[in-house]
């Protein structure tokens, strides 16, 4: 027997009932896109998370002034609290082997003014490290460099977002800015990195030397570090470097074992991967009840069959009388099972995609469909066919032709 | 219809040979011995009526020669193969090969084409679609069907359906045609056609046929009567023009 003829013959029986292929059909459906929109959902987040670590910077380590709940901000903080020195980031750079670059950062807000343009924005002072620390680029212009930074020049790195609103189009670099009432030059753009994943536009800053933010645009006469930023010089390197940069800093300010910190350093990549591992877990969760579904579909594909080979047992007879083998028959309805799954796959797959697209819109994440939950969900559902078909194709296989063309 | 390949039998071998044919069905511990060593023969072109109460073993005999069964004892050759010692797979090849199947209650496939259905046979025979087509059309045609290879067995009337499983029956060119009670569920005027045409096909086509009846008027087309009794052959012979129904209601007095 021809392999086309099997197919052929399996079409035809299955559109003979076309409702009951249908029906049996649309568990398929719900079951392979429920794991499609699920997984891409879960893998969508878990995008949006590796987003977020790509925008801190690979094998970053922040170390936070102030008893490790002083969030730095822009608003002016009492003297205590901060509790970072130019002399804390000399003995990092010095003294801890796994870090590779340390940038001391001091933070400011302020209004830019460009001819009848103004917009108000965040200021983060560092040395000349910052960029490769954060994994940065330049667009346009240069980085400011080490003597930069010893002089406190008023130079000023801006953000794509600050930029294009202050110069509408036109070259920015090279032109001189009023921030606070004093000029800066502009020395380049920063390449654009959009949104970070809780929507905040990571292009509104403006970078200069922390000399200069501390010098010129805070009001504190004690020169304020805000945070020290760190690489480290491997991602398995974050781990000693955390614990070597708090030996260190609690021997530096002379905290006694158990008394609290008054710093706090931040691995964000020990975050970034409990993040991940929490989304990653959360995708499996979500593929799995979906996957129930699929099983589910299958359990209803294998029922309806085993019904079919019922009401069809004079058919099989008939089959078998001029001459089918019991291979053919079991063929045949392996065939339909398998065609009937994978058409439900099929559009299953369609159906996933739409959902994982209307879902992402709806929550307004970038839009992620993944092409491996939807191979997987596809290659399952027909293995779902030949699983669940087998049995009811081997029963009608091993139908005794005598009995079967007398059943009534 | 061209020549059939005979093997190397010579065309005056039997198509049909059984020698001492037992057939022992077991229910729990019942035994039923169905055939109690049966030994006939059938030529070529011969027209066979097979007659019997039910419960002499015809059906079983029927079965047996159809292939559908396995023998118990005995040695079975159907045109020059020895099938007694057949798997079920190179059973369901021969059937398919060697014998046409006509049943009482029609049996074609529902809801699928007067064609499809006759095509069927030679797609599980592995027949090129362009031929198999070509050939159920001709067979459709040889029963008088030719327009009607696109309707549905429930769109055809009873005689009409039976000359269909009659056309799938010798598309494939079978060794013989066995026909299991045909005409059975047919009116007398339609089964005086459907019998016709099996006469026709014997006498023009020489093609061996065995008809499993219990009604004499249809016993009476054929050309030899075998009446089984209680699991063995009780008569066999000719069937002359001088019987009617009532010499074939009866086995004739036995002498001795």
């Amino acid at each position: 027997m021809r392999f086309l003829d099997i197919q052929k013959m399996a079409v035809h029986a299955l559109g003979k009932n076309k409702i009951q292929t249908a029906l049996t059909m649309l568990g398929i459906v719900i079951g392979v896109s429920a794991v499609i929109a699920m997984v891409s959902l879960g893998q969508g987040a878990q995008k949006l998370v590796q987003d977020q670590v790509a925008g801190m910077g690979t094998n970053v380590l922040q170390v936070q002034g102030g008893g490790g709940w002083n969030s730095g901000g822009g608003a002016r903080q009492g003297n205590d609290q901060q509790s970072l020195t130019e002399g804390d980031v000399d003995a990092i750079t010095k003294e801890v082997p796994t870090v590779k670059l340390v940038t001391p950062i001091a933070q400011a807000q302020g209004q830019f003014v460009f001819g009848n343009q103004n917009w108000q924005s965040r200021v983060e002072g560092s040395n000349e490290h910052y960029l490769e620390i954060r994994g940065l680029k330049i667009d346009q212009g240069d980085f400011f460099t080490a003597l930069d930074v010893q002089t406190a020049r008023r130079v000023v790195v801006l953000g794509k977002t600050i930029a294009d609103n202050l110069f509408q189009g036109s070259e920015a670099v090279g032109q001189t800015i009023r921030i606070r009432n004093l000029p800066y030059q502009v020395i380049g753009v920063l390449a654009p990195k959009g949104q970070s994943a809780n929507g905040q536009d990571q292009d509104d800053i403006a970078i200069m030397p922390y000399t200069t933010v501390q010098k010129k645009m805070t009001n504190s006469a004690i020169p304020r570090i805000n945070r020290i930023t760190v690489s480290a010089i491997g991602a398995q390197a974050t781990g000693a470097a955390k614990d070597q940069i708090t030996e260190l800093l609690r021997e530096r300010h002379s905290i006694r074992p158990g008394q609290p910190e008054d710093f706090r350093v931040n691995n964000l990549t020990e975050v970034a991967e409990a993040a991940e591992a929490t989304t990653r877990v959360m995708t499996l969760l979500l593929g799995s009840i979906a996957a129930v579904s699929l099983l589910v579909g299958g359990i209803g594909i294998m029922n309806i069959m085993l019904v079919s080979v019922t009401e069809r047992t004079r058919e099989i007879g008939i089959r078998m009388a001029i001459g089918s083998r019991g291979s053919y028959i079991r063929m045949q309805f392996l065939a339909e099972s398998v065609i009937l799954c994978m058409l439900g796959g099929m559009i299953g797959v369609l159906v996933g995609i739409g959902l994982s697209l209307a879902i992402a819109r709806v929550m307004g994440w970038p839009s992620f469909v993944s092409p491996q939950a939807a191979s997987i969900a596809f290659a399952f559902s027909a293995a779902t066919g030949v699983f669940f078909g087998y049995y009811p194709a081997h029963k009608a296989a091993s139908l005794d032709p005598i009995e079967a063309l007398r059943y009534e | 219809m061209p020549e059939r390949e005979t093997g190397s039998s010579a065309s005056t071998a039997p198509v049909i040979q059984l020698r001492g044919v037992h057939k022992i069905y077991r229910t729990g511990e019942i035994e039923v011995h169905a055939l109690q060593g049966v030994s006939m023969d059938v030529k070529r072109g011969e027209f066979v009526a097979v007659m019997g109460p039910s419960g002499s073993g015809k059906s079983t005999m029927m079965n047996i020669i159809g292939c559908l069964d396995r023998l118990s004892g005995g040695t079975y050759i159907l045109d020059g193969i020895d099938v007694s010692t057949m798997s079920r797979n190179e059973l369901a090849d021969t059937r398919n090969q060697k014998i046409g199947f006509v049943f009482q209650a029609f049996n074609l496939i529902p809801r699928t084409s007067a064609l499809a259905n006759v095509e069927l046979p030679m797609v599980y025979a592995g027949v090129s679609p362009a031929e198999r087509t070509a050939r159920a059309r001709a067979a459709l045609e040889g029963v008088g069907l030719a327009e009607k290879e696109h309707s549905f067995p429930n769109q055809l009337s009873g005689g009409q359906q039976q000359r269909v499983a009659l056309a799938r029956a010798i598309a494939s060119n079978p060794a013989i045609i066995l026909a299991d009670e045909p005409t059975g569920a047919l009116d007398s005027k339609t089964a005086e056609e459907i019998m016709g045409m099996f006469q026709k096909l014997n006498r023009e086509r020489g093609i061996t046929i065995v008809l499993v009846t219990h009604e004499p008027d249809v016993a009476l087309h054929a050309k030899r009567l075998v009446r089984f009794k209680d699991g063995l052959i009780q008569e066999d012979r000719a069937i002359t023009p001088q019987d009617d129904i009532m010499t074939l209601l009866h086995p004739l007095e036995v002498h001795s």
